[in-house]
């Protein structure tokens, strides 16, 4: 597939997928409205795994550390210090791919099974440090930031992201971002060095190239979009504990991604929609089929794991790129 | 715990050596061990003897059977795939974790241990019963050796480690070697959980922390060394008391969490293990 000639369609996908979520928000009744803010900023989180995991080929299951630096970078200085939305936004980023370049710097020197136990246990390390540090974070119970603290007011601007609208239009603004960003990358020079390294790093590496240093690279800006996506979700939502710091909060991108189709732009985007509703609705149908049998979200999310592995690795846009349009990126 | 701590890591270590996959259900097969304990125990009145005798001979037994079931149903379709095989563990062990959660329920439950005996030595007196786990462990431990090293079945196990395909070539049935070696590892965990039971509570989040630990204990031990895991476990499983002495129990498993990741980042074939061929 020769994709630089399809650049056209490509963008136009793009913003088209971009305008319709501008789009929703004034046709969504409100609790889808909410839910849809909600997803956006987790499928930040997807597609910044989706960069390790579906182009890089680097199965991690860490990222929650991820997520949770850019959690608590971007919230304890608000909580404790008193810091402001936007730098304490760029902090949490900051934290996020600080946190990436060193733990890519200890990972990357395994590879395989090994990595991802690795970084497993690295988010083991970073998870029970939430716990740890419980004057801080107050563990498990976590912390809500008051309204007061997520206004951004200057002389100029008042924007209050607690008021619903402002909300959807911040996660609205971060996904197009991303989105466009990883786009970029799948398409750049450097994007086809991370692919053609998932594909066979010993040729890579024959070929000339720093097959670390590029895999390093990618660890950081999936680490800093992953952040990114906490510091967002704390900001929007004002909450951070230390549940999305849990292995679940590592599985669950990697189940977004796979569902969606991993290495491809758009895929994190629809398999973190379609899981949160199947998970939502299928929650609720079982619960009501089977009263009093303590269905929760774990039993879907395994079943869906090992469907997926089985029957559906390259999820629903890898296989709508394989059959019909070989130009998606 | 130390011994049942080898238990449970041998069974994985097992897993691993021979198939080269990790299974990260392990934790959940050792759970599924001692909910099942709880039930067969339940199921008889009169001395707890028998409810405990019955448990650990049917619990293996059904634990093994899921573990047979799984691996048939899933993990050969993948082909034992490493990294396939991973988040399909993953999948597995969040959809054991829902049916316990399911049909058992969110409460830990104890099992009566089959005999109440406190051994008094002059200095310290000890319960009986975690004695005879002891013992136990250890014998298994021993048998399971025994079997690796002297017989014909160790013989076909170590082959099919040693070079998967050469061992086909020779006429050995790989893959019932694999669902075999699948399912030994999960009724050792089940074995294990049996014997903490009456110790410990029954629950369904029990699998978390001992998998952790047997990681750990593989991983140190050198992934696939059996004589490595043997000498970990008890060197984890005594160090585990101790640390917690000094430390909080989260700083103590934090740092053995770190420490086992610099192992495996630093020294991939453990401590006592040989570098891969």
């Amino acid at each position: 597939m020769n994709a630089s000639d399809r650049a056209v369609p490509v963008w136009l996908l793009h913003l088209a997928v971009i305008a319709a979520l501008w789009g929703a928000q004034f046709v969504l009744p409100d609790y889808h409205h909410g839910i849809l803010a909600r997803v956006m900023v987790l499928a930040c989180f997807a597609m910044g795994y989706n960069i390790l995991f579906g182009y890089a080929g680097l199965l991690s299951l860490g990222h929650a550390m991820f997520f949770a630096a850019g959690l608590y970078g971007a919230g304890l200085p608000i909580y404790h210090f008193g810091w402001h939305v936007v730098p304490s936004f760029a902090f949490g980023i900051g934290c996020g791919a600080l946190l990436a370049l060193t733990v890519g710097m200890l990972a990357l020197r395994t590879a395989g099974v090994a990595f991802m136990i690795v970084t497993l246990m690295f988010a083991q390390v970073g998870n029970l440090m939430t716990l740890w540090m419980a004057d801080w974070t107050r563990g498990d119970e976590g912390l809500t930031l008051s309204r007061p603290e997520r206004i951004i007011e200057s002389a100029t601007v008042f924007i209050d992201l607690t008021n619903r609208d402002t909300r959807y239009v911040a996660a609205w603004l971060l996904l197009s971002a991303v989105l466009l960003i990883t786009l970029v990358i799948a398409r750049s020079p450097f994007g086809r060095v991370l692919v053609a390294i998932r594909e066979n790093e010993e040729r890579t590496r024959m070929l000339g190239f720093n097959t670390y240093a590029n895999k390093l690279s990618a660890m950081v800006i999936s680490g800093a979009i992953s952040a990114a996506a906490g510091a967002a979700y704390v900001l929007l939502f004002g909450y951070m504990g230390a549940t999305f710091a849990s292995i679940q909060y590592s599985i669950l991108p990697l189940l977004w991604v796979l569902l969606g189709g991993a290495a491809t732009t758009l895929g994190p985007l629809l398999g973190a929609l379609l899981m949160f509703y199947l998970a939502e609705l299928s929650n609720d149908a079982l619960n009501a089929w089977f009263p009093g049998a303590n269905l929760s979200q774990i039993g879907i999310v395994g079943v869906a794991l090992v469907l997926l592995v089985l029957f559906f690795p390259k999820g629903i846009l890898g296989s709508v790129r394989e059959r019909w349009l070989g130009w998606l990126p | 715990m130390a011994s049942v701590l080898a238990l449970m890591a041998l069974g994985l270590s097992l897993v691993f050596g021979v198939m080269r996959i990790v299974n990260v259900a392990h934790g959940e097969f050792f759970m599924l061990g001692a909910v099942l304990a709880w039930f067969f125990s339940t199921l008889v009145t009169g001395h707890p003897a028998i409810g405990f005798l019955l448990a650990l001979a049917l619990s293996p037994l059904v634990v093994g059977a899921i573990a047979l079931a799984s691996e048939r149903l899933v993990l050969r379709r993948l082909n034992y795939n490493p990294e396939a095989t991973i988040v399909a563990t993953i999948g597995l062990l969040y959809i054991l974790q829902q049916a316990a959660l399911t049909f058992f329920g969110p409460d830990a439950r104890p099992v009566p241990p089959p005999f109440n005996y406190r051994v008094l030595l002059p200095w310290f007196g000890y319960s009986g019963y975690k004695l005879a786990v002891v013992a136990a462990s250890v014998a298994l431990l021993t048998a399971t050796w025994l079997v690796l090293t002297r017989t014909r079945v160790g013989l076909v196990m170590r082959a099919t480690r040693y070079d998967r395909e050469t061992a086909q070539a020779f006429g050995i049935p790989v893959d019932r070697v694999y669902a075999g070696v699948f399912t030994l590892g999960a009724m050792l965990a089940a074995v294990a959980a049996v014997l903490i039971v009456p110790i410990q509570q029954a629950h369904y989040l029990m699998g978390g922390d001992p998998l952790l630990l047997s990681f750990i204990v593989v991983i140190i031990g050198g992934l696939g060394s059996l004589r490595g895991t043997l000498v970990a476990a008890l060197v984890i499983g005594m160090s585990d008391g101790v640390i917690s002495m000094f430390f909080s129990p989260t700083l103590a498993k934090m740092l053995a969490t770190l420490l086992v990741a610099m192992v495996l980042v630093f020294r991939p074939q453990g401590l006592f293990g040989t570098a891969p061929r």
